[in-house]
């Protein structure tokens, strides 16, 4: 092959042109089976590496092993270089969360920035640090200006509210001193005029009285609104009642600086006598987490300081209008690159991380790296890296250098848009093992069909297949949304499979001649009610329709699909039963056959002749000779025995066509078919008895075979083999000396161990697989009745559904009938999508994946490989960004 | 003016598309009169006496026709629903493209 030694970049232009036309040829066939994967070695001068790597990233074909899995993180060559990176992400997380918060749009070109320069890194590190210092002085200084805005303006409720409290006290004072004084029974007492003078001399011979200074102190503050009842208790408890608390609801809620949360608040003011009890309510106050604000005795004071504030608030509002404007304007500023940032800053993360993974040249001057790569992609591999070194300008070319290697390659399967979910399909059963066969070309055409065959119906297949049209139309700017809602993802990215499970449901729904459970009535029934008497009319509301009379049956069938005349036909699902019964066995065993004939391609592509005499051919033979053999009797019985016959011909009527499972299962219990005298016989053809023998005791035979030709052979060739080395070991000991006799014997040995699993596995593997796969051919059989079932199902659902809602609106009298149509079918169709199309849709999507994962790549699939996953740049962004939205 | 959201309006938009076309379908086949849905007018008795077969045959007609003109009201009904919708949804579009 061409890549068989240290490849050069100058290849002559035949040579390229050859390339290119094996290139697409193979690669026409690559859905088929996995690429052909090749491990290689890269040789990458130290100064070209990172633009090398780089553009290996934007062409995402190469997946890198790591080549030091013992070194750990911190020990790697280019870990202050991730360092740095992390530490560019953090801060551009930070700028997108501010930006997030203050709910600036985010400009998202799509476009994808190449990887920048080792160098301009530094750049970037000096504009994000830039950034997030401003950012955060800003924020800081916002901070400190809130608080003291929030201060002044509880301060200025305070003054607001306490000026009432006040005025209550004064006014209330005197009213408790007049009804003191009247208590005393005073006649001066009543006038008016001498009222303030009373008071004050009151006052004085109260403090003469009790001998030391009454006078109330107060203290004023704010507090959580919800906190208040507990305060008040608290109060009330700690100091004993001798407080007096009066508060006050701010009914604006104010802005927590630190949170941002909207708060409500109240004002407290409360009154007391004595030191004591002032550093009590002090600390009370404190443990209560409310703020106490200065607040002067005298009225005029009290007048002063509100001017004050209010004119320190309206200052404080113009300088943090400035700080938001200056805050928005660096955020824009932002906003406008971030996106592109973060690509950049993800890209060389990527890098240094990969670069890490690669061997430092004992002359570190080289990084050594081995990865895998298509064989086919060779050719962009290098483009890519010749770019790369241009770019760098490094004037000695890299090396790639394939290598041989026992380990298994990964397996990459080329997908378009239209192939990748189908590809999904099968990827999440298993992964196939190394250029295996891949069942998801075939999936495409029988994933959808046999799904439509539980599915169909006209018209729901219509709405689903609008549906999936829609999604696939408008594919680019659906694409373009990146929804990060799960279901909707499940079925944007499953848009091509819901198109066609839709296409071929509308096509099985007009086999069964069912539109939302009606039939239409297209070419003409052959069905016709002909001849009745008015004594019938009169005493039957069911009329048979003999197929024997010409009158009710034309003689020609309808031309495609169900007869719309079993619509009213009350033995409707008794007929369908059977023609859908037999419809699913003969799909399932195609569909089985087919996954056994898939199993010679993989045993002639991997030269496995003796698993296609012993596996292959036992089992096609079983299946066929057993399974393929009753769906023939179908055939059989369909084109022999007939409903619109003479009574001369009755052995042909359908009174003696025999039943397909009963002549089966006696042809496995070798019994008799038992029949009517008049039917002359069970058979259906001539030496149908003999033949079932034949085929049976052949279909036996298949067993041991199956379950011991294998192991038995290996034992046999084993035996030879060893029987070689020991003649050629004595003849090698008998002419050589002992050391090469030695080497000879290990090298024999370590191969003997290395791929060769004991007999006695072999013959347990060979049992399992042989009980598999005969029980499995009977289960797997019967498990495609489902086909049946869910499709019988759904009819009857459909059916339900019309006959219980829609039909009700239908059957109301006179005008008002339509108006109740038009609320009931609004109804039905909303149960019409959830219950047929999304429930039955689901449970049938379900079936459908089961009826591929088990019943058709048993047969054939081993699925024990693993994923290639290539360094790409695309899947680490996207990546990237999708754990980004989640948290 | 929107009255309802956007999702609300999309959906009254494709169930009244929906209902256009089939309640429109439908009234045609009752108009013809279609046997398949002959299930569905209202409940016609024939006691079985020949004579009355053709007031029997009348009365179904009738029953036809009345459930084609049905149908076809309840599609118009829809034919105003989706011009409410489609209004609807261009309000809520117009709407959270000025913001």
């Amino acid at each position: 092959m061409l890549m068989s030694k240290p490849l050069s970049f100058g290849h002559g232009p035949q040579q390229t042109l050859k390339c290119v036309e094996v290139h697409k040829i193979v690669k026409m066939g690559s859905l088929f089976r996995s690429a052909e994967m090749t491990l290689c070695q890269l040789f990458l001068q130290s100064e070209a590496a990172y633009a090398c790597v780089s553009e290996l990233g934007e062409l995402g074909l190469v997946q890198f092993r790591d080549l030091n899995p013992d070194v750990n993180a911190f020990q790697r060559k280019f870990v202050n270089e991730v360092r740095r990176c992390d530490e560019m992400e953090r801060k551009l997380r930070y700028l997108e969360k501010e930006i997030k918060k203050d709910g600036i749009p985010m400009l998202d070109t799509g476009e994808n920035p190449e990887a920048p320069q080792p160098r301009e890194m530094i750049d970037l590190e000096a504009t994000f640090e830039k950034l997030e210092n401003e950012l955060r002085e800003v924020n800081q200084n916002a901070e400190a200006l809130k608080r003291n805005f929030l201060e002044l303006t509880e301060l200025k409720q305070i003054l607001r509210k306490t000026q009432v409290f006040f005025d209550e006290a004064v006014a209330g004072g005197n009213v408790c001193h007049q009804a003191e004084l009247s208590a005393y029974g005073g006649s001066q007492m009543a006038d008016p005029s001498r009222e303030e003078e009373q008071v004050t001399l009151l006052g004085e011979e109260g403090l003469r009285a009790g001998g030391q200074a009454l006078k109330l102190g107060f203290v004023a503050g704010v507090i959580l609104r919800e906190r208040i009842p507990a305060f008040e208790r608290m109060l009330w408890r700690a100091c004993r009642g001798n407080v007096f608390l009066r508060q006050a609801e701010i009914e604006t809620p104010l802005e927590d600086p630190s949170s941002g949360d909207q708060v409500y608040k109240s004002v407290f003011i409360i009154f007391f006598q004595g030191d004591q009890l002032k550093t009590r309510v002090k600390k009370i106050c404190e443990g209560f987490r409310a703020t106490l604000y200065p607040c002067p005795e005298a009225p005029a004071d009290r007048r002063e300081m509100a001017m004050g504030v209010m004119t320190r608030i309206e200052d404080l509002n113009t300088v943090l209008g400035q700080t938001q404007d200056h805050r928005h304007r660096v955020l824009v500023a932002a906003a406008k690159n971030i996106k592109n940032w973060f690509v950049k800053v993800r890209k060389i993360k990527a890098i240094y991380h990969t670069l890490n993974l690669f061997n430092l040249d004992v002359t570190q001057k080289c990084l050594i790296a081995e990865c895998w790569v298509p064989v086919l992609d060779l050719e962009n591999i290098q483009l890519a890296l010749r770019r790369g070194t241009e770019r760098s300008g490094s004037s000695v070319p890299p090396i790639l250098n394939k290598m041989d290697t026992p380990e298994d390659p990964p397996t990459y399967n080329h997908t378009n848009k239209f192939t990748s979910a189908f590809q999904t399909l099968i990827d999440s059963y298993g992964i196939a093992s190394y250029r295996e066969m891949n069942p998801a070309p075939y999936t495409i055409i029988t994933f959808p069909f046999l799904f439509a065959v539980m599915f169909g119906d006209l018209g729901h297949g219509c709405l689903m297949a609008l549906f999936g049209a829609w999604m696939v139309i408008n594919e680019k700017p659906l694409a373009a949304k990146k929804s990060d809602n799960e279901i909707w993802n499940i079925f944007f990215g499953g848009r091509y499979i819901i198109l066609l499970m839709g296409l071929f449901s509308m096509y099985t729904g007009f086999i069964y001649n069912d539109i939302f459970s009606k039939s239409l009535n297209l070419f003409g029934p052959s069905w016709r009610i002909f001849n009745i008497s008015n004594a019938d009319l009169k005493s039957k509301t069911v009329f048979e329709l003999d197929a024997r009379a010409d009158q009710n049956y034309l003689g020609t069938s309808y031309p495609i699909g169900m007869d719309p005349a079993w619509q009213l036909a009350t033995n409707k699902i008794i007929f369908q039963n059977s023609f859908k019964m037999k419809i699913s066995i003969i799909l399932g065993i195609i569909h089985m056959l087919f996954g056994v004939v898939m199993s010679l391609f993989n045993h002639l592509y991997f030269k496995n002749r003796l698993s296609i005499l012993t596996e292959f051919i036992p089992q096609i033979i079983f299946l066929t000779f057993l399974f393929l053999y009753m769906v023939l009797l179908m055939f059989i019985k369909w084109f022999v025995y007939f409903a619109n016959i003479s009574d001369d011909d009755i052995v042909y009527g359908t009174r003696c066509a025999p039943s397909i499972l009963i002549t089966f299962i006696n042809m496995v219990l070798q019994k008799a078919t038992p029949y009517e005298p008049k039917c002359k016989t069970s058979n259906m053809f001539a030496g149908q008895i003999g033949l079932q023998y034949l085929l049976f005791y052949i279909a036996m035979i298949c067993v041991p075979w199956m379950l011991l030709a294998k192991p038995v052979l290996i034992m046999r060739k084993r035996k030879q083999a060893h029987a070689y080395s020991v003649t050629h070991q004595q003849m090698a000991s008998a002419t050589e000396n002992g050391d090469a006799q030695q080497t000879g014997g290990g090298t024999g040995g370590h191969g003997e161990g290395h791929d060769e699993e004991p007999l006695g596995e072999i013959f347990i593997h060979q049992a399992i697989h042989t009980i598999e796969y005969v029980l499995g051919s009977v289960s797997h059989t019967a498990s495609y009745l489902r086909l049946w079932a869910l499709s019988l199902a759904h009819a009857q659902l459909s059916e339900v559904l019309w006959n219980m809602v829609l039909s009700k609106g239908l059957k109301v009298e006179g005008w008002p009938g339509g108006i109740a149509l038009y609320v009931i079918f609004a109804f039905w169709a909303s149960l019409t999508v959830s219950i047929l199309v999304l429930m039955e849709g689901l449970s049938a999507f379900l079936h459908t994946l089961r009826l591929h994962w088990v019943e058709f790549q048993s047969k054939f699939y081993m699925g024990a490989g693993y994923m290639f996953q290539p360094f790409s740049f695309e899947v680490i962004l996207d990546s990237a960004s999708q754990s980004k939205e989640e948290p | 003016m929107a009255i309802c959201g956007p999702k609300c309006s999309l959906c009254g938009i494709i169930i009244s598309v929906w209902g256009i076309i089939q309640l429109t379908l439908m009234g045609v086949f009752y108009y013809i009169g279609a046997v398949a849905l002959a299930e569905d007018i209202p409940h016609v008795e024939f006691n079985g006496d020949i004579k009355e077969l053709n007031q029997f045959y009348a009365k179904m007609d009738s029953g036809f026709q009345q459930n084609a003109l049905n149908c076809w009201i309840a599609a118009l009904l829809y034919l105003i629903t989706l011009a409410f919708s489609a209004h609807q949804f261009w309000a809520n579009n117009r709407s959270s493209l000025s913001v």
